[in-house]
């Protein structure tokens, strides 16, 4: 019987769990909470939990800073504007489009 | 096989500097990395682009290539005649990724098989966590459903070299489950060193775009087709919703294209549901025939002051 979990919206994870989840150290997920591009529950590192979108954006997150080089505010910043190009992208099919 | 151009991958011409492949390198990367660009083809062409700067940058290899091209050119095979010339090769990634094509491989020697890979791992580690993306039906998401998946995964076999292995889980999927959430299977990911433990596997959820809705969150959102006289006078269509159930609506009169219905809670069965949405569509009847023409025509004429270009106060 294999134990399964659903990850959903309720913030779940801990710091531990994203970064085993993503092959990161807890210092390169830090950067990204301090910039606000991650948003966990809980007061620090220690209570921190995360959701079941926190981890596909590290995912993201840790592709662009593997591939392009850019740096933490340039990530967060990258991750928002994807975030309003697929809202928009979602207003042009829920248009018809 | 065939000479990869990689100065056309990159854009560039044979006479390139060093300062143009790096500066057209980067633009590609940006332009056709998969996250950003989410047109099908664009995860191969982001390797090539970074297969053709690997080899491009460096100037023994580049030199290597250029030499391997002007021997294809002249009807020889682009393999370099003594076997050798490897030596000296660097083969830290400039780039990322680290697959590369069979003619990369035939040039620069199958060193490039796992070279700069896997640094050795201390011992008693825990594997590592992996993830899967799966791919469901908005009917699966809906009703949920049972899923048989099939993994293929990499695992030491008993000589410690790794090999491919292939897994069957069953997966329930729950009523109502959303894109981008995921499925956590402790212990299912890649087997641990020494006695560490093995990782997590994580299952991404994604839906495939589906014919008729729609999605955004927890709402769906559909086109209903609507006759000129439904939107102008108003009427009540019936209209197919998710499950296989049929609602009537009520087009109130007077609407315009584009207006959304609202049909509280039929959305997406999360908690709390969401809301389906009707997108009035205007559908004009074609002009086949004397009749229709006419018709037209007498529509034109009940609004003879009214133009659809006239400044609306």
């Amino acid at each position: 019987m294999i134990e399964t979990q659903w990850i959903d919206d309720r913030a779940e994870l801990t710091l531990i769990d994203l970064c085993q989840a993503c092959g990161l150290e807890a210092e390169q997920i830090t950067v990204w909470v301090v910039e606000g591009m991650l948003e966990p529950a809980g007061a620090g590192p220690d209570e921190w939990r995360f959701d079941s979108r926190s981890l596909a954006r590290v995912r993201v997150a840790q592709r662009l800073v593997r591939d392009l080089q850019i740096d933490p505010p340039g990530v967060a910043l990258a991750l928002e504007l994807l975030d309003e190009i697929a809202a928009l992208r979602a207003e042009v099919r829920r248009l018809g489009g | 096989m065939d000479v990869k151009d990689y100065y056309q991958a990159l854009g560039v011409a044979e006479t390139a500097t060093a300062d143009e492949i790096k500066r057209a390198y980067k633009k590609l990367a940006r332009k056709h990395h998969p996250d950003v660009n989410k047109e099908p083809g664009a995860e191969a062409r982001f390797k090539d682009i970074g297969e053709a700067y690997e080899v491009l940058q460096d100037d023994k290899k580049r030199a290597a290539y250029d030499r391997a091209r002007q021997r294809a050119a002249s009807g020889q095979g682009f393999e370099p005649e003594d076997g050798g010339g490897f030596e000296g090769f660097d083969f830290g990634s400039a780039t990322a990724g680290g697959d590369y094509s069979d003619f990369f491989e035939q040039l620069f020697g199958g060193r490039m098989r796992g070279a700069g890979g896997r640094p050795r791992s201390p011992r008693d580690t825990r594997g590592q966590d992996q993830n899967v993306v799966l791919e469901i039906d908005l009917e699966e998401a809906l009703a949920g459903a049972q899923r048989k998946i099939t993994l293929r995964v990499p695992a030491l076999d008993a000589q410690g070299h790794v090999e491919l292995k292939e897994r069957t889980l069953d997966i329930n999927i729950p009523k109502g489950v959303r894109e981008g959430q995921h499925l956590r299977l402790s212990g299912q990911g890649a087997p641990g060193h020494g006695s560490g433990p093995p990782g997590d596997l994580y299952l991404e959820i994604k839906l495939r775009p589906h014919a008729r809705y729609r999605v955004d969150g927890r709402d769906l959102y559909f086109d209903l087709p609507l006759a000129p006289w439904e939107l102008a006078l108003g009427a009540k269509v019936t209209a197919a919703v998710p499950g296989g159930a049929s609602i009537e609506l009520t087009v109130p009169p007077g609407s315009t294209a584009g207006r959304k219905l609202r049909i509280k809670s039929k959305g997406l069965p999360t908690d709390p549901p969401g809301d389906l949405y009707a997108v009035l569509t205007l559908v004009l009847p074609p002009v086949e025939g004397d009749a229709a023409q006419q018709a037209y025509q007498a529509f034109q004429a009940a609004f003879p002051e009214w133009s659809p270009r006239a400044p609306r106060g």
